[in-house]
């Protein structure tokens, strides 16, 4: 590269381009970034995606308005969830469907497990990454007893298509809600060992503390949502902001942290775990009775008259938005997806790995919750 | 940094916290040994009830992912509304959504808990499903079953995952209801029942339906159903009524009274009810009110060639209006004062007003087919002229003299057939206050409103009443459910299963029915054979008896000469060729002296054979 080696001549010591995946142990997918270091500081990083584009959002155009149904969860392979409700409410939202109120919290209920699920996922990609093996284990355990549970309510364990548009596709198992209540305990239980062995221990705050530090102001510019906005102490949640599904149904609160850095975002998702938990409970106590799915037309002879609309909802890494176009037939027009993943994995990654250790590239990268799946669409 | 500090405090010992985790559970599983029950909805591969299944491949159009195909299976032998194909599933395309399952209309498909398939050849991997009830071979009982050996070929019995419920089907099986006139209001008068669906209830009806053609193979005609449903749906009756045309030229009258096979082969009428097609076939004739502005149909070139046909009845109408189209001069001989046939005079105004058939005959007239109506064959005109003077003859004149059941006394009753042609041509009959309907069939439960009808007029705010009696028990009745259901609503008394032993006649009145109760109507062959139980017996009042069990055809118009020429079948039924032509070269037939469906849309089916043959017939002898 010309500017590399105009550096090499410039710069005390020697450059190098470094690359850090697609296949490196650190990295938390089918993603890359090219760095430029001086010793172990780095100088500039490039993000690097495309190891996983599949055409999503062109492929749903040649799909009809059900077929894109099972696809959409795809998207974001760790929290299917927010990717099948923001399609369902972009759908309602263009078809003028109604939804039934007891399938609004069966919608939350499902919408919270699967955060759980994906922040657990999240935790088991930060400590395996740093060493913590252990609670590594224990994340993954726990990840998989909420898999249970979609597995039971829903038929699938990873992929659940189970949100689609008119309410849910089935409704709860018998005593499904005293399983959850079971696991959610169960989990719960592990709250203190996770803070012995990880949130509390000395290494990891050393690690953590201080680093990729942004400020409110930076997050903002730079389109920061979700842990890394809240992080800096914004309470921002479209949960709270725009509320759909029951959200406001139910009192719960925003956890924020001030400092900003990878330490604060992994205490917003440590708190916001907890807080879904008991959102959760919550949930379980206001739901109603009554039908979860309003008949959708034909899906064979289903066309949804011309308009446009941009729906957004709060998925486990921050806010994901969705502009659906049709223009009257029987697939989509055009298909655009806004994923929290795209802003803090491009832009603002680059800008936090200047100047970092190179030890720190994995741990800042996790920390700022990149899903590769979810940059390539 | 006080925070930190005690975040690093702690003793020595603090990491002999960890030795209690010795004594925990270990909660990993020791798969394969310990291994795990997926979820009872768990999506897994695919069950098939071949029993159940259609064939209709509703779950090859809606899978996203193309990973069904549709393949014919030679064992199994295709029904009517059944086609012998089964879903093959390509594993390497499937991703398990179940779309499949949740479209199914026989709800046949199923997704099972068994998602375990290694193979070292791909080809293993394209697989026609099939469940426990008719696969034997490669289910196991679980004792017999093991996870080592576990694939498509070896699978576990009773293991049933993601299965389908009609609350979150993706097909809606409630119609839309028709609206019709109240029972106590209808039997008033002789206003139409069915009211017909607006512009809105038709579109939203025809949405429901799922376009797997199956209703076009039970048609008799096999009419385009799924393409004018569609024309219907997109809001275009012209299309619609062009596609209806192709095969079918009176839907005034069949969207009428049709028999509608279609709905019968529907395969949402599986676990729902059938699409209305019927229905829809009369907004479209209904909705449109000039056919010819609508159809822009033109004749082809004039062939020269003159055709006869006898009887204008639907066969008759049929034939006429696709030999015009193709440039035939059609000449239509008929003793009634209109179109319409056996349809003119039999089925009640209720049901089929008179504007309803002449819309459709006016339309066949403006093709330029002349109809000579109050002429009657072998009377007014002689038969053996029309074969002189036309190149061929077309012969539908149906089955028009009712049975008797010749007991005693029958002379004293009415037969249907002129009962309800006089009540159609304006001259209704006097009926009493307590009329027997004796017969189970369609033209019985006919006669027994049409009684009960005509009762209210003549005697307004008396006591009346209608009885029904037939040799059938409910179940084997010949008459379809919603007639029966209408007749019962209208407060018609039906009494299964008991036969007609003697009419009493007391003071040159008619005083009752005596009825002896049927031990079996068909004989071990399955014939009509009723035998009866002869101590058993009933006695019915009432003043007025009519007989409505069945009718044959008169064919005393044709020559003696010439009618030893005809041929008959087993059944009694003129033969034809798959031309439609008799025995006798140059005349051809079609309707119910030819089908034993005994119905409108066959007599149509009947007529485009026998159109085509006598189309080619024609063109034949110029050559």
């Amino acid at each position: 590269m010309n500017g590399t080696s105009e550096n090499k001549t410039s710069g005390s010591s020697r450059e190098l381009e470094l690359y850090f995946g697609p296949q490196h142990l650190g990295m938390v997918g089918n993603f890359s970034i090219t760095l430029k270091v001086e010793g172990d500081r780095i100088l500039e990083a490039r993000a690097n995606p495309g190891f996983l584009h599949r055409g999503f959002e062109k492929l749903m155009e040649y799909r009809t308005w059900i077929q894109n149904f099972p696809m959409v969860c795809r998207i974001n392979v760790i929290e299917s969830g927010s990717m099948e409700m923001i399609y369902s409410m972009a759908v309602e939202s263009l078809a003028q469907i109604e939804v039934p109120e007891r399938a609004h919290y069966v919608r939350s209920i499902y919408l919270e497990l699967c955060r759980v699920s994906s922040h657990l996922f999240g935790l088991w990609a930060y400590s395996n990454m740093l060493g913590f093996d252990t609670v590594a284990q224990w994340a993954m355990y726990h990840r998989d007893l909420i898999l249970d549970l979609l597995e039971e309510l829903t038929g699938g364990r990873v992929y659940n298509i189970f949100i689609w548009p008119g309410g849910v596709r089935r409704d709860f198992p018998k005593g499904f809600e005293d399983r959850i209540v079971e696991t959610l305990h169960t989990i719960g239980s592990c709250v203190p060992d996770y803070n012995t062995a990880f949130f509390d221990n000395r290494i990891f705050y050393e690690r953590s503390k201080g680093i990729g530090k942004i400020t409110q102001q930076e997050a903002k510019e730079l389109g920061a949502t979700g842990q890394t906005l809240r992080a800096t102490g914004l309470k921002f949640d479209i949960r709270k902001v725009a509320p759909y599904a029951a959200y406001d149904k139910v009192e719960w609160d925003v956890p924020v942290r001030e400092d900003g850095d990878a330490y604060s975002r992994i205490l917003v998702i440590r708190d916001e775990m907890i807080e879904s938990v008991h959102m959760i409970f919550k949930l379980l106590e206001a739901m109603p009775q009554g039908p979860v799915y309003n008949r959708i037309p034909n899906p064979f002879k289903w066309k949804i008259p011309p308009g446009d609309t941009y729906v957004r909802c709060e998925s486990s890494r921050g806010e994901l938005g969705l502009y659906l176009v049709s223009d009257g037939g029987e697939r989509p027009y055009r298909v655009h997806f806004r994923t929290p993943s795209y802003t803090n994995g491009l832009i603002l990654l680059e800008k936090l790995l200047q100047g970092a250790s190179i030890a720190d590239v994995g741990n800042i990268m996790i920390s700022l919750y990149v899903v590769a799946p979810e940059i390539d669409r | 940094m006080k925070q930190n500090e005690e975040r690093g405090t702690g003793s020595l010992l603090r990491p002999l916290k960890t030795i209690g985790f010795v004594l925990r559970i270990p909660q990993t599983l020791r798969y394969p040994f310990e291994p795990k029950e997926p979820a009872p909805r768990y999506r897994g591969f695919h069950l098939n009830d071949w029993e159940k299944c259609t064939g209709c491949g509703n779950c090859a159009e809606i899978c996203p992912n193309q990973a069904i195909n549709m393949v014919e299976i030679a064992e199994i032998q295709p029904k009517p509304g059944m086609k012998n194909e089964r879903p093959q599933l390509d594993y390497g395309r499937c991703c398990f959504c179940g779309l499949c399952v949740d479209i199914c209309p026989a709800g046949s498909l199923r997704l099972s808990r068994d998602y375990f398939h290694i193979h070292f050849d791909p080809k293993t991997f394209v697989f026609v499903p099939q469940d426990d009830k008719t696969d034997h071979e490669h289910f196991y009982p679980i004792e017999q079953y093991s996870i080592f050996k576990a694939s498509l070929t070896h699978r576990r019995q009773d293991y049933e995952g993601f299965s389908p419920d009609l609350n979150f089907a993706l097909f809606d099986p409630q119609r839309v209801p028709m609206k019709e006139v109240e029972p106590d209001k209808r039997v008033l008068s002789f206003v139409e029942q069915v009211l017909g669906y607006d512009r809105e209830e038709a579109r939203a009806e025809a949405s429901r339906c799922l376009e797997c053609k199956l209703c076009e193979e039970a048609c008799p005609a096999h009419m385009k159903i799924s393409d004018y449903i569609k024309a219907i749906y997109e809001d275009q009756p012209a299309e619609a009524l062009r596609q209806i045309f192709e095969d079918n030229p009176i839907p005034s009258i069949c969207g009428r009274v049709c028999m509608k096979h279609c709905e019968k082969a529907c395969s949402l009428s599986i676990r729902g009810e059938p699409l209305a097609i019927r229905w829809l076939k009369r907004y479209v004739a209904d909705s449109i009110t000039d056919y010819q502005v609508a159809l822009e149909q033109k004749t082809a070139e004039p062939s020269g060639k003159k055709v006869a046909v006898i009887g204008a009845g639907p066969s008759g109408l049929s034939v006429a209006y696709f030999l015009s189209l193709k440039g035939h001069k059609v000449v239509v001989f008929d003793s009634l004062p209109g179109g319409g046939g056996t349809l003119r005079v039999g089925p009640p105004l209720y049901r089929l007003p008179l504007e309803a058939i002449d819309k459709d005959v006016d339309y066949i007239a403006s093709l330029g087919v002349e109809f000579r109506f109050n002429t009657t064959v072998g009377k007014d005109v002689l038969f053996e002229d029309i074969l002189k003077g036309y190149d061929a003859v077309f012969v539908g004149v149906g089955t028009r003299v009712s049975r008797s059941t010749k007991v005693t006394n029958s002379d004293r009753a009415y037969l249907a057939l002129p009962f309800l042609e006089q009540n159609k041509l304006g001259k209704p009959v006097k009926v009493g206050k307590e009329v027997i309907v004796i017969g189970g069939g369609n033209v019985a439960i006919d006669v027994a409103r049409v009684a009960l009808r005509l009762q209210h007029i003549q005697y307004p705010n008396e006591a009346v009443v209608t009885k029904v009696v037939s040799l059938e028990d409910w179940d084997e009745m010949p008459a379809t459910k919603e007639e029966i259901e209408d007749a019962k609503a209208e407060g018609i008394q039906f009494n299964p299963g008991w036969g007609p032993k003697e009419i009493k006649v007391a003071d040159g009145e008619v005083r009752g029915l005596l009825c002896m109760k049927v031990k079996a109507v068909f004989d071990e062959a399955g014939r009509f054979n009723p035998t009866f139980y002869e101590d058993e017996l009933m006695f019915l009042e009432g003043d007025m008896v009519i007989e409505a069990i069945g009718q044959r055809a008169d064919f005393s118009f044709i020559p003696q000469q010439i009618l030893e020429k005809l041929e008959f079948t087993a059944w009694g039924k003129v033969k034809v060729d798959e031309n439609g032509m008799t025995t006798i070269p140059g005349i051809f037939a079609g309707g119910d002296i030819v089908n034993l469906n005994l119905d409108a849309v066959t007599a149509i089916a009947d007529a485009k054979v026998a159109a085509e043959g006598i189309d080619k017939w024609l063109r034949r002898k110029t050559t």
